[in-house]
């Protein structure tokens, strides 16, 4: 039954100043599920993209076999030809067209450009029911859940006879009872012959699907486990994910931990738009005076999610809970109110919530406290102006100067710019979300002593990172999220890469 | 040598700022060629001012709102209504226009005081609110004029939209001394100004305007306020508008550099996200703008009535898109975040002249419509092609580095197939748009 479908060898695909994927080796069987792990940036979406065609087979190296065949792809629509089927974790449908609608969307049922809607709606419900979903094919999908929408992308595969069906954390949106659902119909579906490759790391999710796992570490191929093998077992993959060198350099700190400056109770926080799901539960954790405290979380632990709903209520619904600064209870529900009680809060995601990128320098570090530079709402310029060059002389922004452009800076530069506008406001309280993505070597290393000195100077630090090696360098004391759930709280003395992938991966009791 | 590599690298990188300035010098000497000399005689430059004030008080209030990334429908049809009601104020009611003027002022804040809630704290798109606006307030003139223009106005308030400062000299000298003495007192407080911030900018280590762009810049500037004053003086002096005018250009300039309102303005539009993560109030922000709209447009109205001397049922008819124009003429972006007052006020006088030369030339408004909207076009999508072209600079920027790196080698790979036909592009189109430049 080993029969080989897809051969991926030496896959090497580089972005600018990044090594994305490195001779990374890839092989699926007939008809077998074979998962693919990794931490959180380790490749596993881009080598899905390799394989599916997003990009093209002239900008990497490496060969593909599929069906022994050579493959190379210009675009997703050549790999859907042969039968690779890529559903992507944002689902690429329409929301106010109908199921039906967007099973054939770009695949029309149609003679000389008309739409035979007759066979579209019949054909749409024979794909439904192959994926076990009753739903009327003239339903626009804004009107089922996203679980369902799930499905209907799997029926749109189906429509386009997929042989190899690849999908990107499928489960990631859903609640369990879909999750448990989809599961059923991936094993459903490899009844039927179909392969599929799915990238999870939910354990209990692989364990119940996965006939193969295929670590991916660093952006490379760590190693293949066989499920017949009995090779798949939750340390053997903890293992496979983690085992990053501790190269990076991080500054030396004495932690100076004073009392405690910002709790969190029993904090709920639901999907903006799914009501049935909660995506932070009853979470509590505590952070000191002094104190550098890491949030280590996989992807969709709701990290950023239970930051952000502290910080003036900016992400879900029906948030419950209570924050407490020194001692006693604060309102953060707007940004303004979370402000003055000096909490700050730096988002992962800078280019579109963190910076106005098409202001310069000055005018960026000064935007959350003008106030501050202010007399009866009329700033003062030059003050403005000294204040960011001391900025940029401390934090060393490289720019020919304050009143440069920040969309014209380096990914590190612009993160300084972000922490400068936050550090100027003045908080107690940091939370810095992945304060180092998308930045180079050197600039991490100044960042991490940016938060060192921080600690130093008292303030209470927050930081969330998917990258373990530097919780371990910069922290005190790490909390882990699973699924919405502190599950762990770790002081740094005890912590591993190993312990704390075995709380961030641990299932709800 | 270098200076001149140093000036033409600026032009380069500001090349819309630059732009538009000579497209306005451009415009004012081709149609002082064919009007003869008509355009630039002094009671036509009078009448220049006086016809476009209004234009440009919208403006100011139109860049604002599309800074802020949002639009404005309904001015015209507010500056009509605010026409209409100062009519039954001052002429059926009998108010003196001292009380008036503030009255129709509240009129315009309450009414941008409800577009601006339906926006901002509501959500409704402020192209719908706004379009609604317009059919509104042009509904309520009608009703409120019964159909009918009311006239006549008191002279104080007529000599809002038509009158000149008093002449000093008692009309015995030939130029006009109050003129005179205004037109070069601020070209001096200007090139003050001017040199002040050059030097605040050099004592903090900013990037400055290169000495030779700068020198001609404020000289030019200089010397052609001083050729308008002389224009004036010569007729019949300043205009009160021209004053108003120049009183909110200054008010309306600081406000959006340094007030907190301004720069919260600015970073709204730059990025919603990042601005409401910033803890400004995007809504009270958003909510003040329309409020000012709206107070902007009722001066506007009661300048236009004023000049007519009538408040009459179609009164402000296309104002919206004059000023909306301006605004974008004068460099604003469609997506919000960018964009000044002083442009938008060339964007405004480049409309204005065409309007003007068009008419002195006789052309009729089937024409001069079809020439302002083809000038409309090109500037914004001159903005946009530079913008794709680029992206973030102009493609002419970019053709002066590629000159002073070295040629691609082998080596250096291209980073994506896609990019290089549009690399390779880049030369040609930039030296099809070589005699604009040179």
């Amino acid at each position: 039954m080993n029969v080989p479908i897809l051969q991926m060898r030496g896959i090497t695909k580089t972005f600018p100043g990044v090594k994305a994927l490195q001779d990374v080796t890839l092989d699926v069987n007939r008809g077998e599920v074979h998962a693919i792990c990794g931490e959180n940036g380790a490749g596993k979406s881009t080598l899905m993209k390799v394989l599916s065609g997003v990009y093209a087979h002239n900008t990497f190296e490496g060969d593909i076999l599929f069906e022994n065949e050579p493959c190379d792809f210009a675009s997703i629509s050549d790999s859907e030809k042969r039968g690779i089927v890529i559903i992507h974790q944002e689902l690429a449908l329409s929301p106010y067209l109908s199921i039906a609608e967007n099973i054939f969307l770009g695949n029309e049922l149609a003679s000389r450009g008309w739409v035979d809607w007759r066979k579209t709606n019949l054909e749409a419900a024979k794909l439904l029911a192959r994926v076990g979903l009753s739903e009327n094919p003239v339903t626009p999908i804004q009107h089922i859940s996203v679980g369902k929408q799930q499905l209907v992308e799997i029926a749109k595969a189906l429509s386009k006879e997929v042989k190899l069906l690849i999908l990107d954390e499928p489960t990631a949106a859903l609640n369990d009872e879909d999750s448990d659902h989809l599961l059923d119909l991936i094993l459903h579906l490899k009844g039927q012959g179909v392969t599929s490759i799915i990238i999870s790391h939910k354990l209990n999710e692989i364990r119940k699907v996965a006939d193969a796992v295929t670590i991916i570490r660093d952006g490379k191929s760590i190693e293949t486990l066989r499920v017949d093998q009995g090779q798949i077992t939750q340390e053997r993959i903890i293992r496979g994910m983690v085992g990053r060198d501790l190269d990076s350099l991080y500054p030396e700190r004495e932690p100076q931990i004073g009392e405690e400056v910002l709790r969190i109770e029993d904090w709920t926080v639901q999907h903006p738009q799914d009501h049935t799901r909660t995506v932070v539960h009853n979470a509590n954790l505590n952070v000191r005076k002094g104190e550098v405290v890491g949030l280590a979380g996989l992807m969709g632990a709701g990290r950023t999610e239970l930051a952000m709903s502290v910080f003036g209520r900016t992400y879900g619904r029906a948030v419950s809970g209570k924050v407490f600064k020194h001692g006693k209870e604060i309102n953060t529900s707007t940004v303004p109110e979370a402000i003055r009680h000096g909490i700050a809060y730096a988002t992962e995601d800078r280019k579109h919530y963190g910076l106005n990128l098409i202001e310069d320098i000055k005018r960026n570090i000064s935007m959350a406290a003008l106030p501050k530079l202010a007399k009866r709402g009329w700033v003062d310029g030059n003050k403005e102006t000294t204040v960011a060059n001391s900025y940029r002389k401390s934090m060393n922004i490289k720019a020919p100067s304050v009143a440069a452009i920040t969309g014209k800076l380096s990914g590190g530069n612009q993160q300084k710019v972000v922490l400068s506008k936050w550090m100027f406001s003045d908080p107690d309280v940091l939370i810095l979300d992945e304060p180092t993505r998308g930045i180079d070597v050197g600039a991490k290393y100044e960042i991490y002593t940016i938060i060192a000195e921080l600690a130093a100077q008292g303030k209470a630090v927050i930081v969330i990172s998917s990258e373990l090696p530097e919780l371990l360098g910069i922290c005190d004391r790490i909390y882990t999220l699973s699924a919405g759930h502190v599950t762990g709280e770790v002081p740094i003395a005890e912590a591993s890469q190993e312990t704390l992938m075995h709380y961030m991966t641990k299932e709800k009791e | 040598m270098s200076a001149l590599r140093e000036s033409l690298g600026f032009l380069a990188s500001r090349l819309r700022q630059v732009g538009i300035f000579v497209a306005l010098i451009l415009i004012v000497l081709l149609f002082q060629v064919l009007t003869d000399g008509i355009l630039l005689q002094p009671q036509n430059v009078s009448n220049l001012v006086v016809q476009n004030s209004y234009i440009l008080i919208l403006a100011i209030g139109m860049v604002m709102v599309i800074i802020a990334g949002h639009i404005d429908l309904s001015v015209g049809s507010i500056a009509g209504f605010i026409g209409a009601v100062a009519g039954v104020m001052i002429v059926h009611w009998g108010w003196p226009w001292w009380a008036a003027i503030p009255a129709c002022l509240l009129v315009g804040a309450l009414v941008g005081a409800w577009q601006g809630y339906w926006i901002a704290y509501v959500g409704i798109p402020a192209f719908i609110v706004t379009l609604a606006g317009m059919l509104i307030f042009r509904g309520l003139t009608l009703i409120t004029l019964k159909n009918q223009q009311i006239t006549p106005f008191p002279d104080e308030l007529r000599a809002l939209g038509g009158g000149f400062l008093p002449d000093i000299s008692g009309g015995t000298s030939v130029l006009e001394w109050l003129t005179v003495i205004l037109g070069v007192g601020g070209t001096a407080a200007l090139l003050f100004q001017s040199i002040k911030e050059r030097r605040v900018r050099r004592r903090f280590n900013l990037e400055n305007e290169p000495m030779a762009w700068f020198a001609t810049k404020t000289a030019f500037i200089a010397l052609l306020m001083l050729v308008i004053t002389f224009l004036l003086a010569s007729y019949r002096g300043t205009p009160i508008v021209l004053i108003v005018l120049a009183g909110l250009v200054i008010a309306y300039s600081a406000l959006m550099n340094n007030s907190i309102f301004g720069r919260h303005t600015y970073a709204i539009g730059g990025n919603l996200h990042a601005a409401e993560l910033s803890g400004i109030k995007t809504k009270a922000v958003t909510f003040r703008l329309f409020v000012n709209m709206g107070v902007l447009a009722a001066l506007a109205g009661l300048i236009f009535t004023a000049r007519l001397n009538s408040a009459q049922p179609a009164g402000g008819t296309g104002f919206e898109l004059d000023s909306i124009a301006a605004a974008f003429i004068g460099g604003a972006a469609v997506t919000g975040g960018i964009g000044t007052v002083a442009g938008a006020m060339i964007g405004g006088l480049i409309m204005g002249v065409l309007n003007n030369g068009m008419s002195i030339l006789g052309l009729g408004t089937d024409y001069q419509q079809l020439i302002k909207g083809l000038v409309l076009l090109i500037a914004v999508g001159f903005d946009i092609f530079n913008k794709n072209r680029a992206g973030g600079g102009s493609s002419i920027a970019k053709r002066f580095r590629l000159r002073t790196t070295p040629p691609a080698t082998e080596q250096t790979k291209a980073p994506a197939p896609t990019n290089a036909p549009a690399e390779a592009a880049t030369p040609v189109a930039a030296g099809s748009r070589d005699p604009g430049n040179a």
